[in-house]
């Protein structure tokens, strides 16, 4: 590498708005990127929701024409070779782009037709592409009929067939179980190894951080514009000997991380598993471990996500009032034993039991369509168990579900906000419809608008706020009520690290002052937050533990130090082989 | 040259495919020309047949019964005997009658000696529909008059009268309606389902997902365009054979004459109706609003402003100007000639000139507004 390459793409002084919808102003979604897409490595696209990544994506693909700036694909502007270059990308979007009621074949031979792929070429490819994705066996099957992480790879497969030299991959794993991303991770770098002697490249937009890690070049965006652009190592380089992990005594985390954010000199502060971990502003000395609550001081390897933080200028995270504590009923504040769930044939939920102690924060970890929703539906009085039995808050979901129900508060994946009322029209009209009378309606959406941080956006329309603000408003409003229990379904998927943060800080409030917390989650970072975790595969339930625990089971000397996204891999892994046997 | 023919082989398999596979196509494109053409074939007629009239005949005699069951006798009436005018008034006000005939105590008397004085009946209509009234008159005038004749001849009061009037109607001798409506309606059933057919598709591409990845293939528009209407193309010639077989066998309409320019006009408007479709479908992306658009400007313009219903001659000069603005009134025209008139090229011509520069202005529009971009 003493050569300096030429570039696939080279993007200058682009900025890229989308006309308003309705009376909105126009959105700006791309601003000032200057960067070069580089062949022979994988180059992230880097960050949250509403970030820009998929308009990033779609302007390489030349799908959208810049607002201003300049785009060169294979040193070709895209204002005029579009039409040139497009039989060398190959270009997977978000929702894969499949034809549902094509089979898997169907699919694959209209994009060789499309690319006029002589069949002396066509089937050596094809076959060797079934193959690497393990494909080869379901060609005769319906699109629509695949999984998640089936459908991912078929459109991989289209995306590749044409032997391209720039892949496009728009979040390509999204929704898909963490096995499945791995693999697909795998294929890549397969595909890109084989593809080298062409000058091959990849772009792949995500907003997993540990992807990101992995990728040989990262372009960190934020807000449309680009924070970073580097290799990963270079964007975590400054957090070198910043990052430690603190040893509390457990029950006490959640207090030590309030601590912890007060002392000055700590940028950052989160609970991971059983440890707290500590990221120190540049030049602060090493704080001592008992000033913080703890016990004893260790040095981590710094992650790309504090790096991302460390860019976003962190400001002292805004101190977080501890709530009242309220007075804690005795017996668990969930209960439930062999619950079943059938529809028609299928069993969505089989055999399902757990209990979870008032203040606790408790996940149901698995991929998607595993039966979490199922289980949390029935939970919420929505869907009646085919069997068993469900306990919440000491009432009866089954025999009294509208009891239950007033004490549970409930934050939906995608917020469930009325897009065109303001952010305190949507606290009123939620107040109101948990029955409030009208003298605590005002009391508790003026206490939301402070607790929460609102006062800014009150008067904003909701459809118009930042992912994270929204994310605030809609735990906000399902608070309202002071319910004893909290359900949240994947709260945390698409926000930004920051806005993370300072959500799971407020959820790890409330749980000290004896609210019961039950999260949904396929992300694993979701999962170190929780004081114990159940994970799900295929209807059943097949660990359930502290994070450390499931950790634990699955250490060997292969893997003496699993994440969690290891032990739940290795874990659904045996608990299908056990199945299958 | 061979890429493009692989590019649109493999489109092509693809619509095929996605046809076989997906119901609401075939619905669209078979039972709902069938249904509609049923159900309004059936529904709107514009006779009048069995018609309740109430008759009142203060004095029964031998002369009044015959003149009853003269009445009686004609298909297009169904008398009622009631006792008063009053009883008569009632049915019409319900509505269970549409006019009452009064037939006085000297009706008998007076038809003996017609020099001295004209035997009087008295009709009354109800004018709440005035077609059905002038229909209801019409008929029993002549019922009165088949009666007259007869009775005249028969008690010899009269001679023959010296000279009648005997009129044929042209290429509709019975006047059903259903001969003139029929057509029509091929032609209103053809422009919606033409039109939903297409409307639906671009806009399922759009939300699936699946426009994003053809938009970054290297498939061109026109090929995009081109294998959808191929396949929907197929499939609504077939519905128009459908449509046609419904309304000379079940509604028994005469096709007069004239294959090849019905199989050319059909073309012609599908091709129209189609694109016409595409072209919604493209605009608005979203199916449910594409539908709704579809509806609007098929049905309406097709029902009102076709002829198929009200004849175009009889609108005000600016509504008959904008009937040409919609291809319905063409094939409507050249539909109505070949059903009951036959080949008749000075109507045909100028018609399917109309339809190809329609279907010409569709296809362009619709390859217009298809970018090759998301936005």
């Amino acid at each position: 590498m003493t050569e300096p390459v030429a570039p696939l793409a080279t993007i200058a002084g682009l900025r890229h708005r989308f006309p308003g919808a309705r009376h909105a102003a126009p959105q700006t979604a791309l601003d000032g990127i200057d960067t070069t897409i580089l062949p022979g490595m994988i180059t992230g696209v880097v960050g949250p929701d509403g970030a820009g990544k998929t308009t990033l994506l779609r302007l390489l693909a030349g799908l959208l024409r810049p607002t201003a700036g300049q785009i060169a694909v294979f040193g070709l502007d895209l204002a005029d070779h579009a039409a040139t270059v497009h039989d060398r990308i190959g270009y997977m979007p978000q929702r894969f782009g499949l034809y549902e009621d094509l089979t898997v074949a169907g699919n694959i031979q209209l994009h060789a037709d499309l690319h006029a792929m002589p069949s002396a070429i066509r089937v050596p490819r094809i076959s060797m592409l079934l193959a690497a994705t393990g494909l080869a066996p379901f060609t005769d099957r319906l699109a629509g009929k695949l999984s998640g992480g089936m459908k991912q790879k078929l459109g991989l497969v289209c995306a590749l067939l044409a032997r391209p030299k720039l892949l496009l991959l728009d979040e390509p794993s999204v929704g898909v179980d963490p096995a499945s991303r791995r693999e697909l991770w795998a294929i890549v770098a397969h595909m890109l190894a084989e593809g080298l002697a062409d000058g091959m490249g990849v772009v792949w937009a995500t907003a997993y951080l540990d992807e990101a890690e992995r990728c040989g070049r990262v372009l960190l965006l934020h807000e449309g514009r680009l924070l970073a652009d580097d290799t990963p190592e270079a964007i975590m380089a400054p957090m070198r000997d910043r990052v430690f992990l603190l040893d509390v005594p457990p029950g006490q985390r959640r207090a030590a991380v309030r601590l912890a954010a007060s002392v000055a000199g700590v940028a950052d502060a989160s609970v991971q598993g059983d440890h707290l971990r500590i990221v120190l502003r540049p030049g602060a000395a090493l704080p001592d471990p008992s000033a913080l609550g703890g016990s004893h001081l260790s040095p981590a390897a710094p992650r790309l996500e504090d790096g991302f933080i460390d860019r976003l200028g962190t400001v002292a995270p805004t101190p977080i009032p501890a709530p009242a504590t309220r007075p804690v009923a005795q017996g668990p504040a969930i209960e439930v034993a062999h619950l079943v769930r059938r529809f028609g044939d299928f069993l969505a939920v089989d055999d399902v039991s757990f209990s979870v102690a008032r203040g606790e924060i408790f996940g149901l970890l698995g991929p998607n369509g595993a039966g979490k929703s199922t289980i949390f539906r029935m939970l919420c009085g929505l869907l009646r168990p085919s069997a068993g039995r469900a306990q919440v808050a000491g009432g009866d979901l089954i025999r009294e579900p509208a009891a239950a129900r007033a004490r549970l508060g409930y934050m939906a994946q995608r917020f469930s906000l009325y897009g065109e009322l303001t952010a305190r029209e949507n606290l009123r009209f939620f107040a109101r419809v948990y029955g409030l009378s009208r003298a605590a309606q005002q009391a508790a959406v003026a206490a939301a608008l402070a607790d929460f941080d609102l006062a800014d956006s009150a008067d904003q329309v909701a459809g118009d706020l930042p992912l994270g603000v929204k994310q605030r408003l809609a735990l906000a409003a399902s608070l309202l009520h002071a319910p004893d229990i909290l359900f949240l379904d994947e709260p945390t998927s698409g926000v930004d690290p920051l806005a993370r943060r300072a959500f799971w800080a407020r959820i790890g409030t409330l749980a000290e002052a004896g609210v019961t917390v039950l999260v949904t989650s396929h992300f694993m970072d979701e999962a170190e937050y929780c004081d114990r975790l159940a994970i799900v595969s295929s209807g059943r339930l097949i660990a359930t533990g502290t994070p450390a625990d499931l950790r634990g089971r699955v250490r060997s000397d292969a893997m003496p130090n699993p994440t969690l996204e290891d032990a739940f891999i290795a874990l659904v892994g045996a608990d299908l082989r056990a199945r299958a046997a | 040259m061979i890429a493009a023919a692989l590019r649109l082989r493999g489109l092509l398999v693809k619509e095929v495919t996605q046809v076989r596979r997906d119901p609401s196509s075939l619905l669209i494109a078979f039972l709902l020309p069938l249904v509609l053409l049923l159900i309004n074939g059936f529904s709107i007629t514009l006779d009048a047949r069995a018609v309740r009239l109430a008759v009142v005949i203060d004095a029964p005699t031998a002369p009044t019964q015959d003149l009853f069951q003269a009445m009686a006798a004609s298909p297009y009436l169904a008398p009622i005997l009631v006792a008063t005018t009053a009883d008569g008034a009632r049915l019409i006000a319900s509505g269970s009658a549409r006019g009452m005939l009064v037939v006085r105590q000297d009706f008998a008397e007076t038809l003996l000696r017609p020099q001295r004085w004209p035997a009087h009946l008295g009709l009354q209509v109800s004018g709440t529909d005035p077609n059905t009234a002038r229909l209801v008159e019409g008929y029993v005038a002549g019922a009165l008059q088949t009666w007259l004749s007869s009775h005249a001849l028969e008690n010899r009061l009269l001679a023959t009268p010296a000279a009648t009037l005997e009129h044929r109607y042209w290429f509709n001798a019975e006047l059903r309606s259903s001969n003139s409506i029929i057509p029509g309606m091929i032609a209103f059933v053809m422009s919606m389902t033409g039109t939903l057919l297409t409307a639906l598709v671009v806009a399922r591409e759009w939300e699936r997902g699946t426009m994003e990845s053809m938009l970054a293939s290297p498939a061109r528009m026109a090929e995009l365009i081109a294998a959808k209407l191929v396949v929907y193309f197929g499939l609504g010639m077939i519905s128009m054979l459908e449509a046609v077989l419904v309304g000379t066998l079940v509604f028994a309409v005469p096709f007069r004459d004239g294959i090849l320019p019905l199989l050319a006009a059909a073309a012609l408007f599908l091709l129209f109706a189609l694109a016409l479709g595409l072209f919604i479908s493209t605009l608005v992306r979203n199916q449910f609003l594409a539908s709704q658009l579809a509806f609007l400007v098929t049905m309406l313009p097709a029902m009102m402003l076709s002829g198929m219903l009200f004849d175009i001659a009889s609108m005000p000069p600016w509504l008959q100007w904008l009937t040409y603005l919609f291809p319905a009134r063409y094939l409507v025209s050249i539909l109505q000639t070949l059903f009951l008139a036959g080949s008749v090229n000075a109507v045909l011509l100028p018609n399917l000139a109309a339809l190809a520069i329609s279907a010409t202005v569709a296809v362009a529009a619709t390859l217009a507004v298809t970018r090759r971009r998301l936005d």
